[in-house]
């Protein structure tokens, strides 16, 4: 009997993570913000990237793998101050508090919504480092898995600190402050994967994703653990 | 699973509550203390907004709390709907204490209760419907019932496809107050649901707030201009500088 | 009426309470402290003979090494303390979390600092990105430095702590897996390993690092409590400022309530 209440709470969870989600997603469809301003925006520091390396080709196809998840970092940052304004302009996210959802269930639904953009906006970089930096991807299993594994860890740590900053007044300036070095392992791991899927440098990419997977449990587990103390108090 | 549960409350003997499964049994519930607050003390930053609230509510009252702004009736609603713990006090809600944010069911005692605050608490890029329905889906409510509760707020069908941020103030307030009357809360807790609306809107709030009485459930409205509310409470209460100053029947 | 009872009367602290941070212990503490200083110095500068290898740059390794323990074992301690808010509400652990991370900070700037000056006449470079412990520092260092600026938000005094916890509890977690990815990463490192352990070190230089150990743990100790006493009397000084608060909200609720 106990088995099945845990059950079905587990059902429950992940059908509001769902439901948190899916809102989450229709907003950013609807104001267009992923496409209309995030992706621009990776352009840009890709771009950036190029003028700053003095469109040396050898140098920027060797530093690709790096600029690339430099890029993604900055991405999370603002995806993140995107999802977490949303449920603090007109106290919005009231309306989940006072519908029970558990709050575990509200951060896996964050995370995951973060997670689909930032997928969205690492596909069209790939397509930018390939026509802007000449690099050619050798392996393309190891590029999808990459991005999936440390895209998750990447929208679990920002969803986490997004929550932890929400009702600050210096939470554009602190997000990044907080994210950038607990996410370093990320940047290591994801470019040394690309490096090898790249095939800029000869490492052994998939031996990265066990750590980049680490890395995402961890901080999945801790966000679902102190998410409900930091909507109660914060 | 036992069916039917006697459990003595606090004081054994004033009070027996009468449950089948989870839900209290309707014909016991006008006997159930629904508010009881003693010595209340909540901090808003560093500020004591409530220095000691001593408030007891039954069920199916319909009570007016009025004050100057910044008495903080506000902050009462808030803790009464669980969002803000006490600085210290006694505080129970629903047969939920509120006091600690270890208590089980404090989920549970939220998903009973209907906050409409000075915020909407509304997604400003959904839609009206989309916005009712993602608070029923949430609180396991049909979401067919959605149109029912906008009708009787009566908002036109043709804004209900419009997102919430380009709504005027009384027509978002009136959405907040559907979607609470969807979710047919066991205490209503109003902050100024006058604010900002018609003469014929304020007549349906009204409304609203008598069939929620009569139907057994609680009300609580907060509001400064007393007049207007004072006909329909079955109590008035007056606050300042964080205290109940006044609790006349 | 109830008095209001604020929150830090609640879990005593053992010298009881006073309007000073010092106290009878800290003063002992303090005065082997310093001793212990001018022991270290002394010994350190003129007692050890320089290296054969690293010459004079060796006498570094007297602040350094004993700087980068005590920054790990402050740096456990918040966590500790981060851990103990969110699981018990502990203020106690929660002033210490706070303590030991400025005081970390302070060490962990300091390892860094002498680390780079060892490293420019020893490695011939200020900073070796290949160097695990050397990054996997640095990047705890930028972690404290966010949560020191999360504990400085101010606001409310409990959403605070819960912050500053959480932060502390995602550093110290994570720690762990960037020391790995830098590991992984970096693949060569110029850090010596512990010459203490491998008995190739000379007696009084042996003798010198272990009591520069104990010299700082003490120094990093006293620190703390210092820091710790502020933390509380910060803690009651607003407890004060709420009583006078609720007495003014009384007066004023009982001047509209009259006469009664």
């Amino acid at each position: 009997m106990k088995r099945d209440r845990g059950r079905a709470l587990g059902r429950d969870m992940w059908r509001d993570a769902g439901l948190v989600a899916g809102k989450d997603l229709r907003i950013e469809w609807r104001s267009r913000a992923t496409l209309g301003q995030i992706v621009p925006f990776a352009g840009l520091v890709l771009v950036l990237f190029g003028f700053a390396l003095d469109a040396n080709r050898p140098t920027l196809r060797l530093a690709t793998s790096g600029l690339f998840w430099v890029t993604a970092l900055f991405v999370t940052v603002v995806a993140v101050q995107r999802s977490s304004a949303t449920e603090t302009s007109d106290s919005a996210r009231r309306m989940l508090l006072l519908a029970g959802i558990d709050p575990g269930a509200i951060f896996v639904g964050k995370a995951a919504a973060v997670a689909v953009q930032l997928l969205v906006v690492e596909l069209v970089m790939l397509v930018g480092v390939v026509v802007l930096y000449g690099a050619d991807i050798e392996s393309i299993p190891l590029v999808a898995a990459t991005c999936l594994v440390a895209t998750a860890g990447l929208a679990a740590t920002g969803s986490l600190l997004g929550a932890l900053v929400a009702g600050v007044r210096a939470r554009e300036t602190i997000l990044p402050i907080l994210l950038l070095p607990v996410a370093a392992p990320v940047l290591i791991g994801a470019t040394r994967s690309f490096d090898d899927a790249l095939g800029s440098v000869a490492v052994n990419g998939w031996a990265w994703l066990g750590l980049l997977g680490g890395f995402a449990v961890l901080n999945a587990v801790v966000g679902v653990g102190t998410y409900a103390t930091l909507l109660e108090e914060a | 699973m036992t069916l039917l549960k006697v459990r003595p409350r606090v004081e054994p003997g004033v009070e027996l509550e009468l449950r089948v499964g989870r839900s209290p049994v309707s014909t016991y519930r006008h006997r159930v203390a629904v508010i009881r607050l003693r010595g209340v003390i909540v901090l808003l930053e560093r500020f004591p907004a409530l220095a000691g609230v001593d408030l007891h509510v039954d069920a199916g009252e319909i009570i007016l709390v009025r004050g100057p702004n910044g008495a903080g009736k506000s902050t009462l609603l808030g803790c009464c709907a669980g969002l803000r713990r006490p600085h210290s006090g006694t505080a129970t809600v629903l047969g939920c204490d509120i006091t600690s944010d270890r208590t089980p069911g404090r989920a549970e005692l939220r998903r009973r209760v209907g906050l409409l605050g000075h915020d909407t608490a509304l997604y400003d890029d959904l839609t009206v419907t989309e916005n009712l329905e993602l608070g029923a889906r949430a609180a396991r409510v049909p979401r067919r019932e959605a149109p029912g509760a906008l009708d009787r707020l009566a908002l036109p069908s043709r804004l209900r496809t419009v997102p919430v941020g380009r709504l005027s103030a009384g027509q978002r307030r009136r959405t907040a107050l559907a979607a609470i009357a969807l979710r047919r809360p066991e205490l209503w807790l109003l902050d100024e649901p006058h604010g900002g609306l018609d003469r014929p809107s304020r007549r349906i709030v009204d409304e609203l707030i008598v069939e929620a009485a009569t139907s057994g459930a609680t009300v609580v409205v907060a509001s400064h201009e007393s007049g207007h509310v004072a006909g329909l409470a079955t109590r008035t209460v007056t606050m300042t500088a964080g205290m109940v100053t006044d609790d006349a029947a | 009426m109830n008095e209001p009872a604020p929150s830090v009367a609640d879990q005593s602290l053992d010298s009881g309470t006073s309007d000073t941070t010092g106290s009878r212990t800290t003063f002992w503490l303090g005065l082997v402290v310093l001793v212990g200083v001018v022991g270290v110095a002394t010994l350190g500068l003129f007692g050890v003979p320089a290296d054969d290898v690293q010459a004079d740059a060796v006498r570094i390794m007297f602040v350094h090494v004993p700087a980068a323990i005590c920054t790990y074992v402050a740096f456990g301690l918040t966590a500790v303390g981060s851990l103990m808010w969110l699981w018990r509400r502990s203020v106690w652990w929660d002033i210490t979390a706070h303590a030991a991370a400025e005081i970390g900070v302070l060490l962990c700037g300091l390892t860094l600092a002498t680390g780079m000056l060892w490293g420019r006449p020893t490695w011939g470079t200020y900073w070796e990105w290949g160097d695990v412990r050397l990054v996997t520092t640095l990047v705890l260092f930028l972690i404290m430095v966010g949560y020191l600026s999360v504990r400085s938000l101010g606001g409310d005094e409990a959403a605070t702590s819960t912050r500053a916890g959480v932060v502390g509890l995602v550093g110290a977690l994570n720690l762990p897996i960037v020391n790995q990815s830098v590991n992984w990463w970096a693949d060569r490192t110029l850090h010596q390993q512990s010459s203490l352990t491998d008995g190739k070190i000379e007696d009084l230089t042996l003798f010198t690092v272990l009591l520069s150990i104990g010299v700082t743990g003490l120094a990093g100790l006293w620190l703390i409590i210092h820091r710790f006493r502020i933390g509380w009397l910060e803690r009651e000084l607003r407890a004060a400022d709420l009583h006078d608060a609720l007495e003014n909200q009384r007066l004023e609720a009982h001047r509209f309530r009259g006469p009664a």
